[in-house]
């Protein structure tokens, strides 16, 4: 994507970067403890699932360059199958968690297959027409009950010991799902495979020239996010014990889209933010019915024309200046 | 003769004038976003709402200044394109020297802003446009019943797509065009404004869609979400012809209309979803399209 929004972490002191990286990380879980003493927990558990589902989204965007218009598949696919398997198979939860992200990963191999062999435009043309064949399965397949979706799903014991119908209980499994997959990704980006990634997502054909098999590691990085995707959507359909058509419905694709974009694509916080403003945003204008999707399509343009680096991008732009002044 | 391959005729092509009608409507949408695409290197995902817009003009124009159906064809996409060489002049046209995407995202953004603002206005429930009388009423063919306007709607689409074909592949401003389009700098150096080039284009783009939103308002009813899943399928239309050529679109429009509509008689599961199956198949085999260039 534009140049300019990329430039920090090549240009920043890795060291620097890394303690950061570490300080803020610091301060983002120290909130999370606490927060379920200030908010209402199931707010909170709500924008943990749409953060780690943001952050998955942002490892294929922001960092490789590939703008995925059809992500609610792996979200809602996901939260479909986990929701079968606890409520019709009876499988414990982390089970039921675990068949769910194996499915959209499953899911993200066939998708990623496809997608990746087209560019930019197409890419996001073709993510977003494959989401849609999914929404139309998701819609007429039994097992998924139509408009209904699958309602009173049990959250049962988590590993055999936490009983998860305590609050407080699934607060801190939730929480420790997002801090699990917020790591792993961290770690991947930070990977010699993550530096590769970036460097397709600069400039491919230098990447394919110095002998890399670009083709590998933009399916991996797909199937990776959407894996991630999916273990967001079961968590989350465990936690709301719900599946609905709402989860795999193009307007979701549209709103990681616009958490990411919000919070800054390409920064490894950016997509936690974005989620929170997003999620908290719903909350307010979700009895305005279409304000919201107005409001929704406001800050899309404001971000495009004026916000390009989102509030953590902002953010480190200043951080940087400062340093430097 | 009253089956074929165990359908009844009647039936059969019931849903083949019905896979020309969705056809018709494919064929304009794509066109326009063809040309959109050709010189701004812009997904349109605008194009829906745009498309629900022209349905809205033509029901405006009839219900508060009494303008009927063929007023309706001139002034709403007039008044639509009007509505994009605005969009394009504020907005787009900050973005060329950014990134494509942005371009998607910004479509994208405007087009939950339109249908959010028709929906709060007008909620979901379509709202009626008659048929304009002339063209009510239809011809008994024999072996099916074909409506007049369904097939106005065929005829009129048809025209309009050979048309902007041979503006563009044919008459001296169409050539200005595809130059613009191989190397926009090149063209800018002989003369010809490339900007007011680019925003015109992007007006009559905007305008095909409203001219189809015109031409939809009969047939569906005038919603504020007409467009919102058709631009999808139409998205995928894209993808199967390829964007580079005009007429590649419009023949692979009409195309995919009529398998879908042949989809829903013999497998009616599977209609929705066969233009995607179709896109995914099309992908593995070529995936530049059926009439795209790398």
């Amino acid at each position: 994507m534009a140049e300019d929004q990329y430039k920090p972490h090549a240009s920043r002191d890795d060291a620097a970067e890394a303690r950061y990286d570490r300080k803020a990380f610091l301060v983002m879980m120290a909130l999370f403890l606490v927060a379920p003493a200030v908010v209402y927990p199931v707010f909170v558990m709500k924008a943990l699932c749409f953060a780690l589902f943001a952050c998955a989204f942002n490892l294929l965007l922001g960092f490789g360059g590939l703008l995925s218009f059809g992500h609610a598949m792996f979200l809602g696919m996901a939260g479909y199958v986990a929701a079968h398997a606890a409520k019709v198979w009876g499988l414990p939860p982390e089970f039921a968690i675990l068949a769910g992200t194996a499915a959209s990963t499953v899911l993200g191999v066939f998708a990623g297959l496809l997608a990746i062999r087209r560019q930019g435009i197409y890419f996001a043309m073709v993510t977003l027409a494959l989401a849609q064949m999914v929404y139309f399965f998701c819609l007429q397949a039994p097992f998924t009950h139509g408009e209904d979706g699958i309602q009173a799903v049990p959250r049962g014991m988590f590993l055999g010991v936490l009983d998860l119908s305590s609050t407080t209980v699934l607060y801190y499994v939730v929480l420790a799902i997002f801090t699990a997959g917020f790591l792993l990704i961290y770690r991947v980006i930070h990977s010699p495979f993550g530096q590769v990634l970036k460097a397709i997502r600069e400039n491919e054909p230098r990447a394919i020239s110095l002998g890399y098999r670009t083709e590998h590691y933009k399916l991996a990085a797909f199937v990776l996010s959407a894996g991630l995707a999916g273990l967001a959507g079961a968590t989350k359909a465990i936690v709301f014990q719900l599946a609905s058509l709402t989860d795999v419905h193009w307007s979701m694709s549209g709103e990681v889209v616009l958490m990411t974009l919000l919070g800054g694509m390409g920064t490894i916080f950016g997509p936690v933010v974005g989620a929170f403003v997003i999620i908290t945003m719903e909350n307010y204008l979700a009895e305005l019915g279409s304000w919201f999707t107005i409001t929704q399509g406001a800050i899309f343009v404001v971000c495009v024309l004026a916000f390009r680096r989102g509030v953590i991008g902002e953010l480190e732009a200043w951080l940087r200046r400062r340093r430097a002044g | 003769m009253t089956e074929i391959f165990g359908v009844p005729t009647q039936a059969l092509f019931g849903q083949l004038l019905i896979g020309l009608i969705n056809g018709s409507f494919y064929a304009l949408l794509s066109l326009g976003l063809a040309v959109i695409f050709g010189l701004l290197n812009i997904i349109n995902f605008t194009h829906g709402a745009q498309y629900m817009m022209g349905a809205f003009a033509a029901y405006f124009l009839l219900n508060k200044l009494g303008l009927n159906y063929w007023w309706a064809l001139v002034a709403a996409p007039l008044a639509v394109g009007a509505t994009g060489v605005v969009v394009e002049r504020l907005m787009l046209s900050r973005l060329y020297k950014l990134d494509h995407l942005y371009g998607l995202l910004l479509t994208f953004g405007l087009a939950l802003i339109i249908q959010g603002a028709f929906r709060h206005e007008y909620g979901s429930a379509g709202l009626p446009y008659s048929i304009p009388e002339i063209l009510s009423g239809g011809t008994n063919l024999g072996f099916m019943f074909l409506p007049k306007y369904r097939a106005w709607v065929i005829v009129a689409s048809l025209v309009v797509c050979v048309g902007t074909w041979f503006v563009i592949e044919r008459t001296k401003l169409g050539a200005y065009l595809r130059a613009a389009t191989e190397n926009p700098a090149m063209v800018q150096a002989f003369g010809v404004n490339v900007p007011r080039m680019i925003t015109l284009t992007y007006g009559f783009g905007v305008a095909l869609a409203g001219l189809a939103g015109v031409m939809a308002a009969p047939i569906y009813q005038v919603n504020p979400l007409m467009g919102a899943d058709t631009i999808i399928v139409v998205f995928a239309v894209v993808v199967i012809g390829g964007m580079g050529s005009i007429m590649g679109a419009v023949v692979t429009g009409f195309g995919l209309g009529i398998v879908e509509g042949l989809t829903k008689v013999f497998y009616p599961e599977a209609s929705n979803t066969v233009i995607f199956v179709i896109m995914a198949i099309v992908l593995m085999i070529r995936p530049q399209g059926l009439f795209g260039s790398r």
